[in-house]
């Protein structure tokens, strides 16, 4: 069995099936916890629109801590979107998903998805200089953030790698970027980029909270 | 064949009516499919005449003899059959109007005189698993290529059953099919895959051992890189549709209709390595994808095997049921999570009756 073969087969299918498993075992875990009971009278009922807003309105900056965090939160969104773009943008990332979920939608042109990679590594890179120059963001950081950015990374540039034929020939570098994604797929469920799932989680509760409470968000 | 021999390959190019001007042709021709220098087609055109012409044996075993056909069925004239006359084929089953003990005494006789320079052409898989696979002349397959092999300057390997032992070889493989270079481990051995492979390039590789006396640069799988150097995929000339994204997602849709790439139907063009493209088939007239089908990727090792014929490159190769596995993946998942959860809850009981007390 060759590398592209081995990649593409039991690489990928057992990397899903960790993730699958994984997803689902921290979901479950983390719904499931008994939650503190809540005698207070409710001030609203609008708990889900609640928790729709906050998840919405987090996502926006605030102006009153725009000076400080305006590089953070560029770079941030800057990475997020391009990796959306390239991951459910490019055809044969698509052909992927369609394979698994039967699910399809045009794909963009090859140029916007190379050139929309390109700026996502610049800003990933970005982001660990600034997590490595900041002293304070430093001493916060654990192998699971460097970790993390590490399984992050690697996809995109080892897909940007095989689509320029750069290195090596275009079937292994395809079989090291989709071992790339099978190692980010196993991660996924157990570190910090569980964030994936759980932003929605942990927002939705506390949108719904502060609007059971009546809280301004 | 002594006969032959006495001849050299300007003399039987004269002997056949062949000219100089078409023979010039043919050099040219052949250096630029072998991407060699322009000084090579001039060492092609003073060299290649002087020389005696090299005894070929062609040796067939598992295979479907597509790749004679490839070979013989080209369109005459043309400079693959031009190359293709120049060379003393002293022994071809297929081919030849000899049988039984004659065809045997020819292929000995062949091997006697040119002892240590005839160059062995093998096609087809070897069966290993049992003697009595694939039996000719009262010899198995592995004792005659063993045997044929052992007098050789270098053996070619035609055709992907030859080379990485093409469909012989796919599961179950009953007949313990192996390919050559399994078996001669001490001769230089020269794969030309496909299924099959392009006329041109199995001259192209003849001209050039004739012409220089060597084989000419082969990559890790031991291809003529100047044939093999690059992927379909590179040289399409549907490459462009690729870089636009515009995709055919049905033998007949518009996409098919207007030429569009072939990736989302299967094609394996990005990662296979062959010159179809370039040099194409039926005296450079067509390929497969130029005729609306995608690239099987024939001339990479277990082509058949991966089972994504028509499956895009990007989607995985499942075993088994993909969906049960996952189901059941989820299930596990939310059964452990529930697990984890509720042992939280008696750890949290457990605390607050501890506190209570």
């Amino acid at each position: 069995m060759d590398l592209l073969t081995f990649a593409r087969g039991p690489a990928l299918q057992w990397s899903l099936i960790i993730f699958a498993v994984g997803m689902l075992w921290r979901l479950t875990g983390i719904l499931l916890l008994r939650r503190k009971p809540d005698h207070s009278e409710p001030r609203h009922t609008g708990t889900w629109r609640g928790a729709l807003k906050l998840i919405a309105t987090r996502s926006v900056p605030k102006r009153e801590f725009w000076a400080t965090t305006a590089f953070g939160q560029i770079i941030g969104y800057v990475f997020h979107i391009g990796l959306v773009i390239v991951i459910f943008g490019f055809v044969p990332h698509i052909l992927f998903i369609r394979s698994l979920t039967g699910l399809d939608w045009p794909g963009l042109p090859n140029s916007l998805i190379y050139l929309s990679g390109a700026i996502t590594v610049a800003a990933l890179i970005a982001v660990l200089i600034r997590r490595v120059s900041n002293p304070v963001l430093r001493m916060l950081s654990n192998f699971d953030d460097y970790f993390s950015w590490l399984v992050t990374t690697a996809p995109v540039v080892t897909g940007l790698l095989a689509v320029a034929h750069l290195g090596a020939r275009y079937e292994t570098l395809l079989a090291i970027h989709i071992l790339s994604i099978c190692l980010l797929l196993i991660w996924m469920p157990f570190g910090k980029l569980f964030h994936t799932v759980m932003i929605f989680v942990s927002r939705g509760t506390t949108g719904a909270l502060f609007a059971r409470k009546g809280a301004s968000t | 064949m002594a006969e032959h021999d006495e001849y050299t390959i300007g003399q039987h190019l004269q002997s056949q009516g062949i000219s100089r001007r078409a023979f010039l042709k043919f050099c040219t021709a052949m250096a630029s499919a072998l991407a060699l220098p322009p000084s090579a087609a001039l060492a092609m055109a003073s060299e290649l005449p002087g020389k005696r012409r090299p005894s070929v044996i062609y040796m067939s075993y598992q295979e479907c003899t597509g790749c004679l056909e490839s070979l013989t069925r080209s369109f005459s004239p043309t400079l693959e059959n031009l190359m293709f006359n120049v060379m003393s084929l002293d022994y071809d089953d297929t081919l030849q109007a000899a049988a039984g003990f004659q065809a045997e005494q020819a292929r000995e006789a062949a091997m006697k005189a040119n002892w240590g320079k005839y160059l062995m052409i093998v096609d087809g898989a070897i069966p290993n698993a049992n003697n009595g696979y694939c039996t000719a002349a009262g010899k198995s397959a592995l004792d005659s290529i063993r045997e044929t092999a052992k007098g050789a300057a270098a053996v070619v390997a035609v055709g992907t059953c030859a080379a990485f032992g093409g469909l012989p070889i796919a599961n179950p493989n009953p007949t313990g099919a192996t390919m050559v270079s399994d078996i001669v481990t001490d001769k230089p051995v020269i794969n030309v895959p496909g299924c099959p492979p392009i006329p041109a390039v199995i001259t192209g590789t003849l001209a050039h051992f004739l012409t220089f006396g060597k084989l000419p640069e082969l990559d890790q799988l031991k291809r003529p890189i100047a044939f093999y150097g690059n992927t379909i995929h590179d040289r399409c000339y549907r490459r462009p549709f690729y870089d636009q994204g515009k995709f055919a997602k049905t033998f007949d849709d518009e996409g098919a209709r207007n030429g569009w790439c072939l990736y989302e139907l299967g094609c394996k063009g990005p990662t296979t390595y062959n010159a179809c493209a370039t040099v194409k088939w039926n005296g450079g007239t067509s390929f497969p994808i130029q005729s609306g089908h995608g690239c099987f990727g024939c001339s990479e090792p277990g082509f058949w095997d991966r089972g994504d014929l028509y499956k895009p490159l990007s989607a995985g190769l499942w075993h088994g049921n993909m969906a049960a596995e996952l189901g059941t993946a989820a299930v596990a998942g939310i059964a452990i999570g529930g697990a984890a959860a509720m042992a939280a809850r008696h750890r949290q009981d457990a605390h607050q009756k501890k506190e209570t007390k």
